[in-house]
């Protein structure tokens, strides 16, 4: 029997010949990555009582990134974003593992050559299947584990069953990958992929460029998946390369006889722009059912939306348009690399001579901490991944998730918009 | 071998149920002496050392407090038995040592009914009802980390053979 690419990289990780779904290996950790919220702070109070001193495994296996509290947005913020810092000297990370106040980490850990095809990375935030982009998988632990890893550089893990995710055929125009794993989701359930891989393949995916392949794996925990994997090919290659990357690493494919709890198989040609309506991900409605929609507040940013692709996308829809006087359009790039390449292509430019407010690279306006929270009664549309009740500001507030080209036309509008209506 | 008297649940016993959130502020003991009050606000006063819980489909949805098996422990439930988990509670009961097991016919086990569990066999043998169930067993590194006490505890021992 095959393996599945999750089953392929776990054997590697646990230095076995193969493995399969359901058996429970010890896998080594390639990258442990912590974030300013749930890392060292929390880390900490987990082996408060431990009686041995933390002595990190291998540090520059280790990477720490203050990103959901910079810049910060309360005096409180910034004490935790300073014992974060004083944490990362006092256990030696530099300037190669330790980054402040440049963007989410997910999209950092990318730009830095941390999420490698074949590999585990494990990350104190949800989010960190992100890598699974790469062929890396990536998936989020708790405090307690974070500290088993920090300490040994091992995870026991549960290898997972996997459900493939088959995409063939053209995307129409408009239409991005944040419409395919909202799509996915949709169909999946909030925890129709609990305990399991969810695999992307077929040649919809591998004509996606990396960051739009990096937003389909970034949401595959909203499905309660553990990762969301891509295989890793060419473009993976050429992405790294030009990041800088000279690490080594082996790109595992899945046999054509692997065994899939379920496959899901889709034509490309007949999505269309697709929201998740107030508040759970999966409440997924096409776009025409739910057009009209007033809206107060646009959001593009965050690890999942806030790319230079989606931004090059969102700057050719407004580019000579205004963004309606009733909707403020915030748009914050997914990091301080990606901001500095938009205004070098003037998509910054364009965003904002529509109107639009480029805010710095943070998680802020994603998880309602600062830089941009709702108010009772507004509506958002946002390019991030979660709308649950009170997730950008207030409880009594709406978030509804689309794809940057959805919001762009929508910013226009005021209203939630068919994007094919601007094109 | 763990033998044990059940307390049966259903499906979706979340983290809420199993230990509620307005005891967090407590210590350990503290939360462990309100278990599962979400759920059966009589448990304590049944609950004896050495029981066990059985419940149906996706136990311990919700949030990824490590208190829910702390709870469960700390009161004494030798282990849990459910048709399925939810993922983070699975994981969180193994690093804090508490054994969890998966058996696909827990529906067909009763309250009050007496258990033989051999969690690293992954065999339950219902004393009352004669009835015999293989489930996924617990690999034995798994039960080591849970007879450590738990991940840190587990790290401890292994940090210990190193020095010796």
């Amino acid at each position: 029997m095959g393996m599945t690419l999750a089953e392929k990289i776990l054997a590697r990780a646990s230095g076995k010949e193969s493995v399969s779904a359901g058996e429970i290996v010890t896998a080594k950790v390639d990258c442990a990555m912590m974030d300013d919220i749930l890392g060292p702070r929390i880390v900490e109070d987990a082996i408060k009582d431990f009686p041995y001193e933390l002595k990190l495994w291998d540090k520059d296996r280790v990477v720490l990134i203050c990103d959901h509290y910079a810049p910060s947005g309360t005096i409180h913020q910034a004490d935790i974003v300073a014992y974060t810092r004083d944490w990362a000297k006092r256990f030696g990370l530099g300037e190669e593992n330790y980054f402040e106040g440049i963007g989410p980490c997910h999209q950092i850990l990318a730009e830095n050559g941390y999420s490698l095809p074949g590999t585990v990375q494990v990350g104190t935030d949800s989010h960190t299947c992100t890598a699974g982009a790469f062929g890396c998988l990536g998936t989020g632990i708790g405090s307690t584990e974070m500290a088993g890893v920090l300490y040994t550089g091992e995870i026991w893990m549960r290898v997972p069953e996997t459900i493939l995710y088959k995409w063939e055929g053209k995307l129409p125009q408009g239409v991005m990958a944040k419409d395919v794993i909202l799509k996915s989701i949709g169909d999946t359930g909030h925890s129709g992929a609990t305990y399991m891989s969810m695999e992307f393949t077929g040649d919809t995916i591998k004509n996606l460029p990396m960051d739009e392949r990096m937003c389909i794996s970034n949401m595959a925990i909203e499905a309660g998946a553990k990762c969301g994997l891509i295989p890793a090919d060419e473009k993976t290659d050429a992405y790294l390369a030009e990041h800088g990357c000279t690490k080594a690493y082996e790109k595992f494919a899945p046999d054509a006889d692997a065994n899939y709890a379920k496959v899901m198989q889709y034509r490309a040609e007949d999505l269309i722009p697709q929201v998740a309506c107030p508040h759970n991900v999966d409440n997924v409605h096409p776009i025409t059912e739910v057009k009209g929609t007033v809206m107060h507040r646009a959001y593009i940013g965050s690890c999942t939306g806030g790319r230079l692709n989606d931004l090059r996308v969102a700057a050719e829809i407004l580019k000579g348009k205004k963004v309606s006087r009733d909707t403020k359009l915030l748009v914050s790039p997914a990091s301080q690399l990606i901001w500095k390449q938009a205004d070098k292509l003037g998509y910054l430019q364009t965003l904002a001579e529509a109107g639009a407010t480029i805010l710095a690279p943070t998680c802020g306006a994603c998880l309602g901490v600062h830089s941009g929270l709702i108010g009772a009664g507004e509506n958002c549309v946002s390019a991030s991944n979660r709308n649950f009740k009170g997730r950008m500001g207030s409880p009594d507030g709406k978030v509804y998730l689309a794809s940057p080209a959805t919001i762009a036309a929508s910013a226009i509008e005021g209203r939630l918009a068919d994007v094919r209506e601007h094109l | 071998m763990i033998r044990c008297k059940v307390h049966k649940f259903g499906d979706n016993i979340n983290t809420d149920l199993i230990s509620p959130a307005c005891y967090m502020e407590l210590d350990n003991a503290g939360i462990a002496a309100h278990a599962m009050e979400g759920a059966d606000p009589d448990f304590m006063k049944k609950m004896q050392e050495g029981d066990c819980i059985v419940a149906e489909k996706n136990f311990g949805p919700g949030s990824s407090r490590e208190t829910a098996p702390i709870a469960l422990k700390g009161c004494g439930v030798s282990v849990v038995i459910a048709q399925s988990f939810a993922r983070i509670f699975y994981r969180n009961s193994i690093n804090i040592g508490l054994p969890v097991m998966i058996c696909e016919q827990a529906d067909e086990i009763n309250e009050g009914d007496e258990l033989e569990v051999e969690p690293v066999k992954g065999t339950i043998k219902n004393l009352t009802t004669g009835k015999q169930y293989q489930c996924a067993s617990i690999p034995e590194n798994i039960m080591t980390i849970i007879e450590h006490g738990g991940l840190l505890g587990d790290i401890a021992y292994r940090l210990e053979k190193e020095k010796a």
